[in-house]
């Protein structure tokens, strides 16, 4: 029978297009083995806008001399990025450079996605902040990237309001809150500002301020510190302000966000260097009114801030040049070139102390036109940044801070209670991980 | 007057008793589903209306005129976006028809032979297959987009148009599809009666099945167009080349810029509302090919 034979074909034509595209993935694995010497092309995963303008000054400048050519690939920020980056390490196949946060570094160095290149970098170390720097060193002598940009953390208010309504700029939290209480007298349906359960990082930052040490690691066990007492100071002060109704509990980010900083319904927010260009957006309408000022502190005789945001330069043991590609990273974010391009093109404000102030950091943001020292005392605020201490799941502590910190300020419930929540899941994942924790 | 004598007369004449309470009656049934099928439409348009409307916004209006208000900025808009490193944006949406495109038209041809073979023939193994594929629908893509990527990374294919476009290939849902139309619009009779009429098998398939299963395979290649051009999981996964992105990542890029860069909200406003008019073309020019099934049958039943 024909039929039948010809039938059985068809169905093996039907097995074999079905497996079609797993056969396709079973090809031959890499074979590339490019010889040390010679040209080198690297390729670097970014999301700062106009990077490829940066980088196109190091492949026609010191880079065409050493015959190291960089290729950007622009991406989008964020934790998916931290997960993209750990995917093409499994493959193998992840970039030579990659831009990462501060916060994730421990997540990719535990993951053993980036290399040490401490002995590459030179003498790039003096270049930057103490504090800065230890983030990139993971308290070891290993360096895992080189820091790009900051975020300092300040306070920016509107100059016209608080003189509107007879208010001080504030230098310590308590005048913080004395002054959120003394605006809500005056005018019940104006804010200081509003606590934001969607800003982890912000939450982050204060805490850092207020002296917190988030993970810190005792022999080879990691500790984890988000319930601890300088945690619980700042949980408290704005879980308090929330449930008083001195402040507002709506996150940041939102249209209605936007509106009110626009309109004048909320007259401050604490936030980082980054913030004109935030405010540009966000309220168009109040350019040349808003002033920056250090970040209130918790004791008079104190002088630090906490970061907010900021990435580093990594190099990835994918890499095979792994030597060349630090050199990159150590020139674009050391060389004064570099640095007045990335902050030309990218906006960034750079990790570099000695480019704080020179090139476009002479004259204060657009926005800010009316704060003629505003990169001086930038810079100032800058060398104070108390150090930090991120761990391997800031993810997961990020998103638990979300959720329980969200119900929190919705409800103006207990914030200490959100802070134990987000402590225990922390730890419980570290667990899951397979990470030793100690009690 | 008259009017009243007239509608009194109607039902004494006997011709259509009930015209009277008829039309009101039936209006009345057909009053919830009407509600229900505008909400259902209001639902799902106003955001694509927010879409529209904040698309006309400049930057400084987005967030502080009142959401229904047109604004003053749409050329701008269209010039920003236009400019945007070199008009990256036309490049995305080039890639986003060429993976949906070609994508779905590998899928619909894969889903056709599958699909018949499955419905027409019986061999060992057919149930088999066919309760793997069923698996396979209920399986979620995304989930699959990880070991995809790692398959694709031992044969060196990554960051590149194939990367995207072989997952996409085997749709589940088309097979499963194509058989269930295949299985119930060409019937086994019409293949037999080709068979004795001397024609090869290939034959009665291209010409006697493939044209009574096009409706069916119209409705595979919409599907997989739609959920290729939606698609975010794999080609973030797979690309990382930006020249290679689909419009879905690109505009992703432009909103999450690092904490120290504001989102290009305008940008990616106007260039979602514009990625949307691909799709809308499409279902308007293809949609007439559904009305084929009424045509299509061969034999009495």
């Amino acid at each position: 029978m024909p039929n039948t034979k010809r039938r059985r074909l068809v169905a093996t034509t039907v097995a074999v297009t079905l497996g079609a595209t797993a056969l396709a993935a079973c090809g031959s694995s890499d074979d590339d083995s490019e010889t040390e010497s010679g040209p080198v092309s690297l390729t670097y995963w970014t999301w700062t806008p106009g990077m490829d303008k940066v980088v196109d000054l190091w492949n026609k400048g010191q880079g065409k001399e050493e015959q190291i050519n960089v290729t950007v690939k622009k991406q989008a920020s964020g934790d998916t990025l931290v997960t993209k980056i750990l995917t093409a390490h499994k493959a193998g196949e992840a970039p030579d450079l990659v831009q990462a946060e501060y916060q994730a570094l421990p997540t990719l160095v535990s993951n053993d996605a980036l290399a040490d290149i401490s002995g590459d970098v030179g003498d790039a170390q003096s270049k930057f902040a103490e504090g800065v720097w230890q983030q990139t060193t993971l308290g070891t002598d290993a360096v895992y990237a080189v820091p790009q940009d900051i975020g300092p953390m300040m306070f920016y208010y509107r100059e016209d309001l608080f003189k509107k309504y007879d208010l001080t700029v504030p230098t310590t939290w308590d005048e913080f809150a004395e002054t959120a209480r003394a605006l809500k007298k005056k005018s019940p349906d104006t804010d200081l500002t509003t606590f934001s359960a969607n800003d982890s990082g912000l939450f982050a930052g204060l805490a850092q301020q207020a002296g917190a040490q988030w993970w810190t690691t005792e022999g080879d066990k990691w500790k984890v510190g988000i319930d601890d007492a300088a945690t619980q100071k700042v949980a408290t002060f704005w879980g308090d302000l929330v449930a008083e109704g001195a402040i507002d509990n709506q996150p940041m980010y939102t249209p209605a966000w936007n509106k009110a900083l626009n309109t004048g319904k909320q007259i401050a927010w604490v936030s980082a260097v980054w913030a004109p260009g935030t405010l540009t957006t966000a309220a168009p309408d109040t350019k040349g009114k808003w002033a920056m000022a250090p970040l209130p502190q918790w004791s008079e005789s104190e002088n630090v801030t906490g970061s907010w945001g900021g990435s580093s330069t990594g190099v990835t043991t994918d890499s095979e040049h792994k030597e060349a590609a630090a050199k990159f990273a150590a020139w674009l974010n050391t060389d004064g070139e570099a640095l007045n391009a990335l902050a030309k093109e990218g906006g960034i404000y750079p990790a570099s102390t000695s480019a704080q102030l020179s090139g476009a950091f002479q004259t204060p943001p657009d926005y800010f036109s009316n704060q003629a020292d505003f990169y001086t005392e930038a810079a100032e605020i800058a060398e104070t940044t108390a150090p930090s201490a991120w761990g391997p799941n800031v993810n997961v502590a990020y998103t638990s801070f979300k959720d329980a910190f969200g119900a929190a300020a919705k409800n103006k419930s207990d914030f200490t209670d959100a802070l134990k929540t987000m402590q225990d899941d922390t730890v419980a994942d570290m667990k899951k991980q397979g990470f030793g924790v100690s009690e | 007057m008259s009017s009243l004598a007239v509608r009194k007369a109607a039902p004494a004449a006997g011709t259509t008793p009930g015209t009277a309470q008829g039309p009101p009656l039936r209006r009345r049934i057909a009053l919830i589903p009407t509600i229900t099928l505008l909400i259902g439409a209001i639902y799902c348009l106003l955001p694509v209306a927010w879409v529209a409307i904040a698309a006309t916004k400049s930057g400084s209006e987005l967030f502080s005129t009142f959401t229904f208000l047109p604004g003053s900025g749409f050329a701008d808009n269209i010039r920003d976006l236009n400019a945007y490193r070199d008009g990256v944006y036309w490049k995305w949406m080039g890639n986003s028809a060429l993976y949906a495109g070609v994508g779905a038209l590998l899928s619909t041809v894969v889903s056709a032979f599958s699909g018949y073979a499955l419905a027409i023939y019986r061999f060992r193994g057919r149930e088999a297959i066919f309760n793997v594929l069923l698996a396979g629908v209920l399986m979620p893509p995304v989930i699959l987009a990880i070991p995809q990527y790692l398959l694709l990374a031992e044969a060196n294919l990554t960051d590149s148009y194939l990367s995207v476009l072989l997952p996409l290939i085997l749709s589940p849902y088309g097979v499963y599809l194509s058989r269930i139309y295949a299985t119930a619009a060409v019937p086994a009779d019409v293949v037999e009666a080709g068979r004795m009429d001397g024609a090869s098998e290939w034959r009665i398939f291209t010409r006697v099945a493939l044209p009574m299963m096009v409706p069916g395979l119209v409705t595979v290649f919409l599907f997989q167009f739609v959920a290729v051009w939606n698609n975010f999981l794999l080609p973030y996964i797979m690309l990382s080349d930006d020249e290679k992105f689909p419009i879905t990542l690109g505009l992703y890029t432009l909103l999450e810029q690092g904490a120290n860069t504001p989102a290009l909200y305008t940008l990616v406003i106007t260039g979602a509302l514009i990625a949307v008019v691909p799709l809308v073309a499409l279902f308007l020019v293809i949609q007439r090919f559904w009305s084929l099934d009424l045509l299509s049958g061969a034999v009495k039943s």
